[in-house]
């Protein structure tokens, strides 16, 4: 937020200021002593609750990153979890007691209607650690810029997730022999506010709706759903684009062919089935993209923060993340060098399937001057992240370069 | 070289969305240097290409504080002539036509903006 309303020390930006003079319909008296970094409750909503360096790309509808040291722990607490909408959060007054969820479609025996409370009464609950990435993260590596939000590395959280296993809705619906993808539906508004039009409205193969960590969700870190992030009821589906993680859940569709909602065209979660050349332009046909599916392996460093000066001679102790969508991580290395020689480090295996995984290292940095420390992962494929700025894509999607710091020993 | 041109690419940029080009286009271009079409080509060509390649502004995409810093560099070392009044229009080609551009960079930028700060370890 501060990237939004704030100037570099702190202040409310002047800009700022005339936009809330005009909510507010007066000049803001003492603006020069609101105390520094003070979010006036106007600009309020969507970062209610969510930790003060956040970096806001866009507030209509709600874009927020997470800067790369604010990711340390293990389980992302909800005041550091990214915000990615397409649209506008639901405005109604939303009851769970009366939130229903609605199975229907080409490929369901017949349509079955669910209370919140008949999830929870009738199924087994499971709770997992599980990996939601934008399939946009690290839009902004990309040259020539593509256009959507320009996602830094922040668009990525590991928060423990609870709820009821699809599969075992589906199972209660029973489905017919054809079934091939599922869609769902939520409540957020276009950003027109056109009622009759869909926001985003996108799915899975069955296969992977199928499997167990596949949930429909009303807790996060053991609490109820903050409303940005889909109360009272989401999908959560781990290690594809978060974007199939629908939020404000209230329909399913079971469908016998691949689901054709809202930003399942296009090029929108696609990339090109053959690469093309940065710039290129290319017609958006399902012959020429195919839809994201996996996430690639990709790394973090959350400590620590860039810009780390530090004493000649001792040892700098790294950590962070890494995950590899379907896969797990096979390895994970640093290099202080540019990538001319690498050091093994640590590796946790995942909670379970589908969380990301913790690293950590000691590294010696030899003499005084500037660093930058670089991470690589491996997935459990062989396949490694990039050091370079990976294929041009028209989405500017899969950026799964190396993340690095800057380090200084003085 | 690579690096100064890296280092030449302005993280400001990054957010507007459209970034002119700063190739010229064929038929924009002298036919015999290569250089752009301007009302002051004549004066690059007389102070700049008739002692260096053309090739070597064509390769190159800078600031204009980074051109003066080539002409500086030139007169420090290359014994090119005081430029007089002409400087400035040398500049203003420059800087229109081989200005910082997305067709100039690197796979992966500089770190930039980094806010130092020291690490009790």
């Amino acid at each position: 937020m501060n990237a939004d309303f704030h100037n570099r020390r702190g202040f409310l930006k002047k800009s700022a200021l005339t936009t809330l003079a005009g909510i507010v319909g007066t000049e803001i008296v003492f603006a020069e002593k609101m105390p520094k970094n003070h979010v006036p409750l106007a600009f309020d909503e969507g970062l209610k609750g969510k930790h003060p360096d956040m970096i806001v790309l866009s507030d209509k509808p709600w874009n927020v990153e997470t800067p790369p040291h604010l990711l340390d722990d293990a389980v992302t607490p909800v005041e550091r979890m990214f915000i990615r909408n397409n649209g506008i959060v639901p405005e109604e007054k939303i009851d769970p007691s009366t939130w229903t969820l609605t199975i229907k479609g080409e490929s369901v025996k017949a349509p079955k209607v669910y209370k919140i409370s008949d999830l929870k009464s009738k199924f087994k609950t499971y709770t997992y650690q599980l990996v939601l990435e934008c399939g946009g993260n690290g839009r902004s590596g990309f040259v020539p810029q593509t256009s959507g939000n320009q996602w830094d590395q922040g668009a990525v959280s590991c928060a423990e997730w609870t709820g009821v296993r699809l599969k075992d809705i589906l199972n209660d619906v029973g489905l017919k022999d054809d079934a091939v993808y599922i869609g769902y539906y939520g409540k957020d508004l276009h950003p027109s506010r056109d009622p009759n039009k869909v926001v985003i409205s996108r799915g899975v193969p069955i296969k992977k709706a199928l499997e167990d960590e596949t949930l429909v969700v009303w807790a996060m870190n053991g609490q109820e759903l903050p409303l940005m992030h889909g109360f009272p009821l989401r999908l959560v589906v781990g290690g594809w684009p978060a974007s199939v993680s629908g939020k404000w859940l209230h329909t399913i569709s079971v469908r016998n062919k691949e689901h054709d909602g809202a930003k399942m065209e296009g090029h929108s979660y696609r990339v090109p089935r053959q690469s093309i050349p940065p710039g290129e332009k290319l017609a958006e046909t399902p012959e020429n993209f195919r839809i994201i599916e996996s996430m690639p392996v990709k790394s973090m460093i959350t400590f620590p923060k860039t810009g780390a000066m530090v004493d000649l001679g001792k040892a700098l102790s790294l950590r962070g993340h890494a995950w590899a969508g379907d896969v797990a991580v096979k390895e994970i290395q640093v290099s202080i060098d540019y990538g001319a020689t690498w050091q093994k480090c640590s590796l946790q295996t995942p909670k379970n399937r589908l969380a990301w995984q913790q690293w950590s290292a000691q590294i010696q940095l030899p003499k005084k001057g500037y660093y930058e420390v670089w991470a690589r992962a491996t997935d459990a494929n062989g396949v490694a992240q990039p050091m370079v700025i990976p294929a041009w894509n028209p989405g500017g999607y899969l950026n799964n370069a190396c993340h690095r710091i800057a380090v200084k020993v003085v | 070289m690579i690096g100064l041109f890296a280092a030449a690419i302005s993280k400001s940029k990054k957010h507007s969305l459209i970034r002119a080009s700063a190739h010229p286009v064929i038929d924009s271009t002298d036919a015999v240097t290569g250089l752009a079409l301007d009302p002051n080509l004549s004066l690059v060509k007389a102070q700049c290409t008739g002692c260096h390649s053309p090739m070597l502004i064509l390769q190159h995409r800078f600031t204009r504080d980074e051109w003066l810093s080539k002409i500086r560099w030139m007169q420090r070392n290359h014994k090119l002539w005081d430029l007089g009044e002409t400087e400035k229009p040398v500049l203003d080609y420059l800087a229109k036509h081989y200005a910082p551009n997305q067709s100039a960079y690197s796979r992966r930028e500089p770190l930039r903006n980094v806010k130092w700060y020291k690490l009790e370890n």
